[in-house]
């Protein structure tokens, strides 16, 4: 693709120009997820948007390496030319995000549950940390147990620990065919309903619950769709092919309220004691709930149910965002932004406000 | 240096039962070892503790006396990651065995570190659900040593490995303090912290508990049986079954050296002359896999089979796999000893480092069969040697050693799924350069700051790397001039 760049030896100089300077960083992709996380300072900006290009793509060894700056809409264009996809079906929000992005914050789309997330799926990175040194953790093949897993260990860490230069990606073939389903009840007993049809191997690839309405994706051919319908008392959804895309970016209506928005991952049958309306995703195991309660109690709420909770947009951005950790375990992420980013270059307070 | 043992015992037996403690000579020999049993050491003492407090006051006082613990699941490891320290305590988890819970509705099941693999399935039976990992040891090796090798299997490339099916762990520091990494949901807060335990040889901490995924059990399992007269057309046919947009729940390939290994172990009807095998599994619903079985036939005979053939019945499905699961026996019964490597490869690679592997067979003098997890590109070459006559196991060692060059230098990595334990502590030297390696050191501080957990494992020092690096770099010529490094 024409823009195809190698930066990183520009890059490596930015953080030793930094590092002789003291000053610290906001890392930046496209910045579709700028909302999300922690309030930063007065950090430059470095874009790292402009290191972008698809490495190499081989579809029979069902991997892709990508430059980090690289948009996912190429990636997605490139493996859909080929009928493969990003299993873990990443989030554009704003219509735009890279594939470096889309690691470093974590977040996976409606097909989590069936395809993996972001550290599933990751096989392998080139990092730039926060001394300046390149290295490379895992690689190009499924199976790799030589050394600690540096590498997924870069999911989710929004950016605190290093640049993502090149990241190795698994991808799937993407399935042939797949259509929705309205289940007509309330949202407990199609929750139940959805878990049976899991425990009996139906091609479930996403679901959608809220308040009194609820949907299925489902991958297979059109006969086999019919017999699922009969069988558990369905109906066609007259909806856009569009939804779960709109579900997947947070385009859906349901993500319009200007109040703050959280993220709760629990088990999927946790019941919780909550009036408000939870729309839900991954048969029950992500809940998206608009509060206006307080945030200990929303947090004690779902810590109760051995899950955790986010405050995804809105709302006070200083202080937690993502859920409050042990001390000890706190200790041991302080200890490893130590060992990747000893001078606290990358996107200080981004995470948590200790590192 | 030089604790002694009968103090040390009987410090231990003042906080757990008696038969807890081993420190007599002759009952420490059995834990010499783990599965690779070419290499053996005596530990100062083996611990047995039943429950998970005893695990916290041995960590406790380890920890407070500065002595060194490895930690040992069922012992069926093949790097050695178990060898015992000489100076050190082994910690066996074996007793730590029940299942705590399975939940049906959420299909989790909570259990111990010693319950055996297959026991996880067994269990989770009764509720239509099994546990997918299954390393070819599944009847022996337990969930805790799964985890902390990020064990494999014949069904990776569908369900993926350890890492893909745990969800949570409890972990105990080397100084006693309980922790939960992980969460009950799909995701956890903060730092991905459970990447860095599953595979990390014990040594970052100590498992004691475990939430693993359940999945339904499928409807219906079938397997083809496709015959070449050429490994090499075997590899494409791999490729080929990928291309298509099939995603078999298992694809596995043996060599013709293999194959009649497993056939004259197993008689599971391997046709005997064969250059390569490809077994292909496909699961689900009954018409999707009698569709999808017919298309996989069809791929095979395209792509360059001699002969397809699908199970007639679940006695011939068993029978056909029985032969690919007993490989490792099987090629036992060929040579008094025989050396199980653990490269993965690019799978676009396999032609050609099967061919290099055949000629080094012939430069050292020493038969190889290859097992191969054709899907996600573990290779799994069996060297055949004797270890009675003088030389051959160092032998078998320097070949082993220069496949797994090999398989570094193609792009691939030195173990998918063993380990590197003591074994390839020094191809760890090949794939990786010194900061990646003072990073791996550096995280081992960050939890075990005095190293006492499994020192000397897994991660070379700089020294023994500049050491290796010296023994071969012959003349300033690396090994294998002619490939592109990566």
């Amino acid at each position: 693709m024409s823009g195809d760049q190698d930066q990183s030896s520009q890059l490596q100089a930015n953080i030793k120009d930094a590092i002789a300077e003291g000053s610290s960083l906001r890392l930046m992709g496209s910045g579709s997820k700028d909302f999300y996380g922690r309030e930063l300072g007065q950090q430059r900006v470095l874009d790292l948007s402009g290191n972008r290009g698809i490495v190499s793509y081989e579809p029979t060894e069902l991997v892709i390496t990508a430059r980090g700056g690289t948009p996912l809409d190429e990636i997605e264009a490139a493996l859909e030319a080929n009928g493969q996809m990003l299993p873990f079906e990443p989030p554009h929000f704003d219509g735009k995000g890279t594939i470096g992005g889309a690691i470093a914050a974590g977040l996976s789309g409606p097909r989590r549950p069936w395809g993996g997330s972001p550290r599933d799926l990751l096989l392998g990175i080139k990092l730039l940390d926060g001394q300046g040194r390149i290295m490379s953790f895992g690689g190009q093949v499924m199976k790799n147990v030589a050394g600690y897993d540096i590498s997924r260990l870069m999911a989710g860490a929004m950016g605190t620990l290093g640049i993502l230069l090149e990241v190795s990606i698994k991808v799937l073939p993407k399935p042939a065919e797949e259509h929705t389903l309205i289940i007509d009840r309330d949202q407990h007993s199609a929750t139940r309903l959805i878990g049976q049809m899991i425990a009996e191997s139906q091609p479930l690839t996403a679901s959608y619950s809220l308040a009194d309405k609820q949907a299925i994706r489902l991958a297979c051919n059109h006969q086999r769709l019919a017999a699922i319908r009969q069988k558990y008392g369905l109906q066609e959804s007259t909806e856009s092919s569009g939804f779960w895309q709109q579900l997947r970016d947070h385009k859906h209506d349901f993500f319009q309220q200007p109040k703050t928005l959280w993220r709760l991952s629990l088990k999927p049958t946790t019941p919780l004691e909550l009036t408000e309306a939870c729309l839900q995703e991954w048969s029950g195991g992500l809940r998206w709930l608009y509060s206006e309660r307080p945030e200990t109690e929303i947090r004690s709420l779902v810590e109760r149910q051995g899950g955790h909770a986010v405050q995804f947009r809105n709302g006070d951005r200083s202080g937690d965002i993502f859920h409050p950790l042990h001390p000890r375990i706190l200790g041991i992420q302080q200890g490893l932004k130590a060992v990747f980013d000893p001078h606290g270059l990358f996107n200080p307070g981004r995470h948590y406000s200790d590192y | 240096m030089g604790i002694d043992r009968q103090s040390l015992a009987a410090e231990f037996l003042n906080m757990l039962p008696s038969d807890c403690v081993i420190y007599r000579e002759e009952e420490l020999i059995p834990f010499e070892c783990d599965g690779l049993s070419a290499y053996r050491k005596v530990p100062l003492i083996v611990l047995l503790p039943y429950t998970t407090e005893q695990v916290e006051q041995v960590l406790k006082h380890c920890h407070e006396k500065q002595i060194p613990v490895v930690a040992r699941g069922a012992g069926t490891g093949l790097s050695g990651g178990a060898l015992p320290h000489e100076q050190g305590v082994l910690l066996s988890l074996a007793r730590l065995n029940k299942i705590i819970e399975i939940d049906q509705d959420n299909r989790l099941a909570c259990v111990q570190p010693g319950v055996r693999n297959l026991a996880v399935s067994e269990a989770a039976k009764a509720y239509g659900l099994y546990y997918a990992p299954d390393p070819s040891s599944q009847i022996a090796c337990s969930i805790g040593g799964n985890v902390a090798e990020n064990a494999g299997g014949v069904h990776c490339l569908k369900y993926g490995l350890t890492l893909h099916n745990v969800l949570q762990v409890t972990l105990i520091t080397i100084d006693g303090e309980r922790l939960t990494i992980g969460a009950n949901g799909l995701d956890a807060p903060g730092l991905d912290l459970l990447t860095l335990i599953t595979g990390s040889e014990g040594m970052l901490g100590l498992v004691v508990e475990v939430v693993v995924k359940l999945l339904p059990i499928p409807e219906r399992q079938q397997v083809a049986l496709a015959a070449f007269d050429d490994v090499e057309i075997a590899g494409k046919a791999v490729a080929e079954i990928i291309a298509k947009g099939i995603l078999p729940a298992g694809l596995e390939m043996m060599d013709n050296l293999s194959l009649r290994a497993a056939e004259d172990f197993v008689h599971a009807g391997y046709p005997t002359d064969a250059a390569a095998i490809l077994l292909c599994e496909v699961d689900g619903s009954e018409d999707e896999v009698s569709e999808e079985i017919m298309r996989v036939r069809q791929i095979l005979l395209d792509s360059g089979a001699r002969e397809v053939r699908t199970a007639e019945d679940e006695t011939e499905r068993m029978r056909f796999w029985a032969g690919r699961k007993n490989a490792f026996p099987a090629v036992g019964r060929l040579a008094p000893d025989y050396y199980c490597m653990d490269g993965t490869i690019p799978r676009n690679q396999l032609g050609k480092v099967l061919t290099m592997i055949g000629e080094m067979s012939e430069k050292y003098g020493l038969p190889c069969a290859n097992v191969f997890h054709a899907g996600d590109g573990n290779l799994h070459p069996l060297i055949l040697y004797d270890a009675n006559n003088e030389g051959e196991l160092e032998k078998a060692e320097e070949f082993g050693g220069e496949i797994l060059e090999l398989c570094v230098a193609v792009g691939g990595t030195i173990t998918g799924e063993h380990g590197v334990g003591v074994e390839k502590i020094n191809q760890m030297c090949a794939q990786f350069p010194d900061p990646e390696l003072e990073t791996f050191h550096a995280v081992k501080a960050v939890f075990d700051p005095q190293n006492l957990l499994n020192p000397g494992k897994a991660i070379p020092t700089l020294a023994r790397c500049a050491e290796f690096g010296a023994m071969h770099v012959h003349a300033g010529k690396l090994r294998f001039p002619e490939l592109e490094r990566f």
